[in-house]
């Protein structure tokens, strides 16, 4: 649905976008990773026809962003960082105008803006001026424009940036209702966002993709893919940690403070699984814990792992 | 079709705030004050809208940078820009569209100052085609200095600089046709100096407000506006990105 091919966008000496690939099929949520400045909302741009490229293409349901920027801007529902509207404008004669410019007459107009209305939960607000809403219902506006003419592809910058929790939900079940059939790429930089609805995740940095893949694999670059982390009724001694240190695929244990006192975190060797005989040692030894847990890695250690250059 | 659409919001916006109005009542308010105090309308005794039309060339170089210097400033400034251009849009029709909501709003100010055309109508018997040709000259002069404030306005993101820039460059182009011009560069061959001065305004809005309907005055208004358009859609083009 979305190819993009060697995409590179120079501003002046800057590389924002430096030779960035990749493929989107349907039925796919991607997320778009990476820190401020990384080329997330200028990739977006150039998929949208919103800026050319300096060199490199893509192709949005087989039309080029060069050659058919008008075709490729029809499939597409787009909506840019910090939901830019027409502030003297009500809701419904800024919708009107969208469904107007997407194509739309007669009653399909008013129909179409009802349907948004009833996804976006738009009804309260129809007839305000755009100047006197809410953060959140400006997100919500700016994504209903998206949606007018149901668009098969989605692409969204920062959707949730800015608004408070009880907002981002809205916006993030907004998005995972769509999941089935649309194409949905959308830039974030919160973490547990990419966990909770993404179906695969980029990392973007300096203008390259650094990682693609699902969560679950990203999690496991973390190191503490795999690690144990164990609560004890009584606090662990120096003896203690030396013994599972002992036991075999047990790389390193550390002393940590748990919301019930003292525990530790044992890190394992790679791919060697380390619960059983963690689990049976602590049996044998009648030893009291409060807690036990398989950690499954953590997006933010990969992120930060990945985005930032690593310290000397 | 979707230089309707711009166009049509774009026209809409306006009356969406209060500017509009004052710019109207402003507009009106100064014109036929110029009109019967300081160019002596009825002291005249002639049933003519020339001290009406006299100053229109002066008027127009504050009240049109001010309809123009939001037109594409306020896009970039806020973001809209971002959403025009990835509608289907092209940037011709968004250029193009924007420009003619601009210019049917000065229209409406222009025709809102029928009243004086009713005035001399009452007082005596004026020739309607030399008012007819007057409010032409008017309207494509105000086409040629809204198409100029079009371009400033893409150039920057500040309203007031567009506003000064628009404003400059019309006084520039205004003045450059007047005969007194003439004088200053006496120096130069004769061919010289016509050119420059039919490159101005000035002679080309006097002959319209003379009555004289003449092909050239309209084919040069209309290539002015032509080619500051086709400036307002590369300037676009080349600094959205910004």
């Amino acid at each position: 649905m979305v190819e993009v091919e060697n995409l590179v966008k120079h501003y002046g000496p800057i590389r924002a976008v430096n030779d960035i690939s990749f493929e989107v099929k349907k039925g796919e949520i991607l997320g778009f990773l990476g820190p401020n400045g990384a080329g997330k909302s200028t990739t977006m741009k150039m998929v949208t026809c919103f800026l050319a490229p300096t060199s490199g293409t893509a192709r949005v349901k087989g039309f080029d962003i060069q050659k058919n920027p008008i075709q490729v801007r029809q499939q597409l529902g787009y909506l840019p960082e910090s939901a830019p509207l027409y502030d003297d404008m009500t809701v419904q004669a800024f919708l009107i105008f969208v469904a107007k410019v997407r194509g739309f007459s007669g009653s399909d107009v008013q129909k179409n803006v009802d349907r948004v209305y009833e996804t976006c939960q738009l009804h309260k607000v129809a007839h305000q001026p755009i100047h006197t809403l809410s953060k959140g219902f400006r997100q919500r506006v700016c994504f209903a424009q998206a949606l007018i003419h149901d668009p098969e592809i989605l692409i969204l910058d920062e959707p949730t940036d800015g608004l408070d929790p009880n907002q981002k939900k809205t916006v993030r079940d907004l998005i995972a209702s769509m999941k089935d059939d649309k194409v949905i790429i959308f830039s974030t930089h919160i973490l547990e966002e990419v966990d909770a609805i993404c179906t695969r995740a980029l990392i973007i940095s300096e203008g390259t993709v650094k990682v693609d893949g699902r969560p679950d694999e990203l999690k496991k670059k973390s190191s503490l893919h795999g690690a144990l982390t164990i609560g004890f009724q009584d606090a662990p001694d120096e003896n203690l940690r030396k013994n599972l240190l002992n036991i075999s695929g047990v790389r390193q244990a550390d002393l940590i403070d748990l919301s019930k006192g003292k525990g530790l975190r044992l890190l394992s060797d790679s791919e060697a699984e380390i619960a059983v005989p963690v689990l049976d040692y602590l049996k044998d030894q009648k030893i009291e814990t409060n807690e036990f847990r398989v950690e499954e890695g953590r997006l933010d250690e990969v992120f930060r792992n990945i985005t930032q250059p690593k310290r000397a | 079709m979707q230089i309707r659409n711009v166009f049509r919001r774009e026209l809409q916006g306006y009356f969406n705030s209060p500017v509009a109005y004052i710019f109207l009542v402003i507009f009106l308010m100064t014109t036929a004050w110029f009109a019967f105090d300081w160019n002596q309308f009825y002291e005249g005794r002639q049933a003519t809208l020339e001290p009406f039309f006299r100053h229109m060339p002066i008027f127009f170089l504050f009240f049109i940078p001010a309809v123009a210097m939001r037109l594409w400033s306020e896009e970039r400034k806020s973001g809209t820009i971002q959403l025009l251009l990835t509608l289907p849009i092209t940037t011709q029709q968004a250029v193009i569209g924007k420009f003619l909501a601009a210019w049917a709003f000065l229209g409406i100010a222009l025709a809102l100052t029928f009243p004086m055309i009713i005035t001399v109508f009452y007082l005596g018997n004026p020739d309607p085609g030399v008012i007819f040709s007057s409010y032409l000259g008017a309207f494509l002069m105000a086409g040629a200095y809204l198409s100029i404030g079009s371009l400033t306005s893409a150039i920057t993101k500040n309203q007031v600089v567009s506003f000064v820039l628009a404003a400059v460059f019309c006084l520039i182009i205004l003045v450059a046709g007047f005969p007194m011009v003439a004088g200053y560069l006496e120096f130069l061959p004769t061919i010289l100096t016509d050119a420059i001065i039919s490159l101005g305004f000035f002679q080309h809005f006097e002959s319209l407000k003379k009555g004289v309907l003449n092909i050239g005055d309209l084919f040069y208004f209309i290539s002015l506006i032509a080619l500051a358009l086709f400036a307002n859609i590369q300037v676009i083009e080349a600094k959205k990105a910004s």
